[in-house]
């Protein structure tokens, strides 16, 4: 219990955020029409390679030989996730573009 | 203190620069949600991604104080442009049909690197056990494993395992998460026992992940990349919470927001809960007494060239065989020929049309089809009485009517597009196999339905070849 009191306490900020963020996701992304699906999905997939930056941080201050090997498989992996994510959305979004019909 | 005073701009500037980047990433999302503005919300993520990727790597510095060694920022620099090659050479190469498989694979790769984020971060202090470590190691190898499966199975490498077995398995398998995590953070034991556990509790995640997604196959497939996606969102916000970095928490959770909202208008969509496409238990339930009346009539494709030509409504429903038979720019070339004619014709998309959320809407996008032209189910239903000819293309399920007569289907009360109330039915079909739900479809023996058998493509190449002579 205190424990928890503890941790509730001390990542009080990050709980916060993480609550309200909740909200904001929802809100902001409800009212996307089915067109745009896939495009809004592999885009928000793109998004979750933000844990680039804990791979950044990782590598940054690798010191073991495990801290190096996972640290740069994870910053590989992010970046695969990051780059192909918003290069595979923009494809597909390139394609939305208004047309005039023929 | 007087070594944090020393190092106070940079670290505003770089906190700010998370802020900023999280901003980044709500109005690109915000902008996603409009076909116009749709590309330029990409770059505004693309960019806020960019942005703390630089502050990180100039101004991060560890407890003690300690910027990025020169050596670690050449390594990071290397690592990130082989990334970045690998990762655009592969999403430039992939074939709109295989998105799903892609989306899938890239997000195994942002499961992967949660887990192994959360994994170090563990093994750098493994006395400060935390919950959100934990969680996003397990949450990241489940996402990881999971859409590596969903990747296999989309490709063809990996096929289903139907059996209510999994679904004790995968009951059991959760219920051990559960307890190794309680144990690790609550049982007070020494950090080598502590350490084994947190090992063992990566190996059960990631088994865990296979078996989760090794049932659910077929039509279910978007609902499972959906929840995958929403996955890795949260393990990426997890292991943001470690950091107490406001950009990760922030991205990840809006991920984790995006996948649930389509997780659950996919389930919606196909009339089912969650819980159900989870557990797997496809029908099973009622039985189905309705028996098919009246006969299967064909047409010839002069005939249905005639029929479309003088028609003034007509709606295009296009299903998953469309794709299979690459024939979204031969369904483009009928709409714009009927389109002369004066021909009013439209694509009724249904929401899992596909293998993934809206995959239909982009592989329609690819062969030119103006999205104006698709239009959505709910949309669509109310004007069906008025179309003159309804086409189906590769498509069963979604416009089986047992859906509102027979209580007994196991589609019974999916919302579907309504393609009987056409004044005109015509079904292009390889031969009379059932859907994936392997039901009965009253559709083709409706009096107004005519078959035109083949496949999917040469059927209307031929179909347009057909009209032009007229």
């Amino acid at each position: 219990m205190e424990s928890l009191l503890s941790f509730l306490t001390a990542n009080k900020d990050a709980i916060f955020i993480i609550v309200l963020s909740v909200f904001l996701g929802f809100e902001v992304i409800s009212n996307v029409p089915s067109v745009l699906h896939t495009p809004l999905m592999s885009g928000a997939n793109a998004i979750s390679g933000v844990i680039i930056i804990g791979g950044i941080i990782l590598v940054g201050h690798a010191s073991t030989t495990l801290e190096w090997v996972l640290g740069s498989l994870a910053l590989f992996m992010a970046t695969l996730n990051v780059a192909g994510g918003f290069v595979v959305t923009d494809r597909m979004l390139e394609m939305f573009k208004k047309k005039k019909k023929a | 203190m007087i070594l944090l005073n020393t190092m106070m701009p940079g670290q505003v500037v770089l906190e700010y620069s998370y802020l900023l980047s999280a901003i980044m990433f709500v109005i690109g999302l915000k902008l996603q949600s409009h076909p116009e503005t749709a590309r330029k919300g990409n770059l505004w993520a693309a960019t806020g991604m960019i942005l703390p990727m630089i502050t990180t790597l100039l101004l991060n510095r560890d407890e003690a104080g300690e910027a990025i060694g020169l050596m670690n920022v050449f390594a990071i620099l290397l690592i990130i442009a082989a990334g970045a090659v690998v990762g655009s050479i592969m999403a430039r190469k992939v074939k709109m049909t295989a998105m799903p498989q892609m989306v899938s694979f890239f997000n195994a790769t942002g499961g992967a690197a949660s887990a192994a984020v959360a994994l170090i971060e563990y093994n750098k202090n493994p006395d400060q056990a935390l919950l959100v470590g934990l969680l996003g190691l397990v949450v990241g190898s489940i996402a990881f494993s999971g859409s590596m499966i969903a990747y296999g199975k989309l490709d063809g490498k990996v096929g289903d395992i139907f059996s209510k077995v999994m679904t004790y398995v995968n009951l059991f398998f959760m219920a051990v998460i559960v307890a190794l995590i309680l144990v690790v953070l609550l049982a007070g034991l020494d950090a080598q026992t502590r350490t084994y556990l947190v090992y063992g509790l990566l190996v059960i995640s990631l088994v865990y992940g296979v078996s989760f997604v090794m049932p659910i196959g077929g039509a279910d497939m978007p609902v499972v990349i959906s929840l995958l996606n929403s996955l890795t969102g949260i393990a990426a916000a997890m292991a943001g919470f470690i950091y107490q970095n406001e950009a990760m928490i922030l991205g990840g959770i809006l991920v984790g927001a995006a996948g649930t909202i389509l997780t659950l208008q996919m389930c919606k969509a196909m009339n089912r809960s969650l819980i159900n496409v989870i557990v797997g238990a496809f029908g099973g339930g009622g039985v189905s007494n309705a028996q098919a009346q009246g006969s299967i009539k064909e047409i010839t494709l002069s005939d249905a060239a005639v029929l479309l030509s003088y028609s003034q409504k007509v709606v295009i429903i296009p299903g998953y065989g469309l794709a299979v038979a690459q024939a979204q720019h031969i369904a483009h070339e009928l709409d714009n020929l009927l389109g002369s004619k004066g021909v009013d014709v439209r694509y009724a998309i249904h929401p899992v049309a596909g293998r993934m959320p809206g995959h239909m809407n982009v592989l329609l996008a690819e062969a030119d089809v103006p999205y104006e032209q698709l239009v959505e189910m709910d949309n669509i239903n109310p004007d069906m009485p008025n179309v003159d000819v309804a086409i189906v293309v590769g498509a069963n399920d979604v416009v089986n009517p047992a859906a509102y007569d027979d209580p007994g289907s196991p589609i019974y009360g999916m919302p579907i597009i309504n393609a009987h109330l056409a004044k005109n039915i015509i079904i292009m079909k390889r031969g009379m196999g059932k859907g994936y739900a392997g039901i009965e479809n009253f559709l083709f023996f409706n009096d107004k339905t005519r078959m035109l058998f083949g496949d999917a493509k040469s059927t209307m190449q031929k179909l347009v070849s057909e009209i032009k002579t007229i």
